[in-house]
């Protein structure tokens, strides 16, 4: 599904952000990326979305080669994502369903399925009565939910969520974590970056954290290791 | 396509002043060209008829018994540049100096002898009645044996070239440096609109639209824009004609055609224009 091996990033004027990563998650995971911010969970997560190409090493993401794609492929790879920012990235000329129905628009969908399909997803982030609200009407944990809603709108098979809790209080911050881990439970991988602990403890979710760029935990393998190594 | 075209429009209303702005920049450029182009219609009009004129007169020496000419003129007309050859006998020539030449009337009427030569006349095609061409006709004409001399105002024709060329050198030159200004503040206007918008665009790469989904719409506004301004360039040049015929002087206005290319034109302005902003910039947003 997501698969790093032997990963390095260094930008041009700003050194190394990524030191030999490796790891893979499989289908229907959910990971959290943890770490302080600069560690390198953006860079992660932008290599996944092809925002970025590794400076060398390999990233695979759902059958695609991110190192070599071709740049005409990257839309069909992020319609196989959904990602989902701290800052939400919600036009605020539109409804909440405009925004979501905004993600199927530009992928060509069928016009006479949007409707269903948009207040589906909706209907699933728990804001269907709020589909007619302007961001700015909505609060923090709302505006996120519409953030996750246009992000699955496209049935993506990762979502990848920078941070998504950054910007709410502690009872919104619950909310859309569980929603993240419903998500999870139908069967979509979760890749969720955070410095948010007491989430990570909350949860027996696969860890990975990084620390300048290298990881230093990964719970899978480490986890595998001291059991192996335990008599 | 119908999202496309949706957005297109809807940067209209977005953006009213800027669309305007430009909207008008293409219409004045367009109409500069366009006033420059209605003068060189009317001097290419002028130029044509004074081109009508180009003749090439072959003097026959005397006694060229009659039969030879008519045989020549099959020859000339069979010349891919003439169209016409007309034989002028001595004494329709004598006849004709006497109406032209009021003046000598009375010496010509009292001449024992015609002392005019007969000629053939030669007129030359509308796309051939340039200095080479004519040049090229009067040497072939020379060719023939009953032909004394050939003469065509060659100083004459080759002015009027002249004066073509520098037409064509201006129009060309001031139409240049008119389209390269449209086609700047039109990449501009669309450069603020793709930053205006870059918010927007950045989503779009997100949930994965493609390039040139993306890039569609301003390519298809830059158009519209183009189209619009070429369509008032050319009400405002037909509103300059109607004052200048009024007040001025008589004169043409385009051709259906030529108003169409200035449509054209601006269409493609604002497709260029916008074409070489929307690249640039979607890369750094």
């Amino acid at each position: 599904m997501i698969k790093f091996t032997n990963v390095f990033k260094a930008y041009p004027k700003g050194g190394l952000a990524l030191k030999d990563v490796s790891f893979h998650i499989a289908k229907g995971e959910f990971a959290f990326l943890t770490g302080h911010s600069g560690a390198g969970k953006s860079t992660v997560l932008r290599l996944v979305y092809a925002e970025e190409r590794p400076s060398s090493g390999e990233v695979r993401v759902s059958g695609y080669h991110v190192g070599e794609m071709r740049p005409r492929d990257i839309p069909k790879l992020r319609r196989r994502l959904g990602i989902v920012f701290q800052d939400f990235r919600l036009l605020e000329d539109r409804t909440a369903e405009e925004n979501v129905a905004f993600a199927l628009e530009v992928t060509g969908a069928r016009r006479s399925s949007i409707g269903a399909r948009v207040m589906r997803v909706l209907t699933q982030v728990g804001l269907a009565a709020k589909a007619q609200a302007y961001p700015k009407e909505l609060s923090g944990g709302e505006q996120q939910r519409v953030a996750i809603a246009r992000a699955l709108v496209n049935e993506p098979t990762v979502l990848l969520a920078d941070e998504p809790t950054g910007n709410l209080d502690e009872r919104a911050t619950r909310g859309v974590f569980q929603l993240l881990r419903d998500i999870n439970a139908s069967g979509t991988a979760v890749v969720m970056a955070t410095h948010d602990l007491d989430l990570v403890r909350q949860a027996p979710y696969r860890v990975i954290e990084l620390q300048e760029g290298a990881v230093v935990y990964d719970s899978a393998v480490d986890e595998t290791r001291g059991q192996a190594a335990a008599p | 396509m119908n999202l496309a075209l949706r957005e297109a429009f809807l940067a209209f209303r977005r953006a009213p002043l800027l669309s305007a702005l430009s909207v008008t920049t293409i219409a004045f450029s367009l109409f500069v060209i366009g006033l420059f182009g209605l003068v060189a219609v009317n001097l290419q009009q002028v130029l044509n008829q004074l081109a009508e004129r180009v003749e090439i007169v072959a003097y026959l020496l005397p006694g060229t018994p009659a039969e030879n000419s008519t045989l020549a003129i099959k020859d000339i007309e069979a010349f891919p540049e003439v169209e016409r050859a007309t034989y002028v006998s001595e004494d329709e020539a004598l006849v004709r100096a006497r109406n032209e030449l009021a003046e000598f009337r009375d010496v010509l009427r009292e001449l024992e002898r015609n002392p005019l030569p007969a000629s053939i006349e030669v007129k030359l095609k509308p796309a051939f009645r340039d200095a080479d061409h004519v040049n090229a006709v009067a040497e072939r004409l020379r060719g023939f044996g009953f032909v004394d001399d050939v003469r065509y105002g060659r100083d004459w024709v080759e002015k009027l070239d002249r004066l073509r060329q520098i037409a064509a050198a201006v129009g060309l030159a001031v139409g240049g440096a008119f389209a390269a200004v449209a086609i700047i503040i039109i990449g501009t206007t669309i450069r603020m609109a793709v930053l205006q918008r870059s918010r927007e665009i950045a989503i779009m790469r997100l949930v994965g639209a493609t390039d040139w989904f993306i890039r569609f719409p301003f390519l298809l506004q830059g158009a519209i824009k183009g189209l619009l301004g070429g369509g008032i360039a050319v009400a405002l040049s037909y509103g300059a004609y109607l004052l200048v015929t009024k007040f001025l002087l008589q004169g043409a206005f385009f051709t259906l055609q030529e108003a169409a290319a200035i449509v054209a034109f601006g269409t493609l302005i604002g497709l260029l224009g916008s074409a070489s902003s929307v690249g640039r910039h979607l890369r750094r947003v």
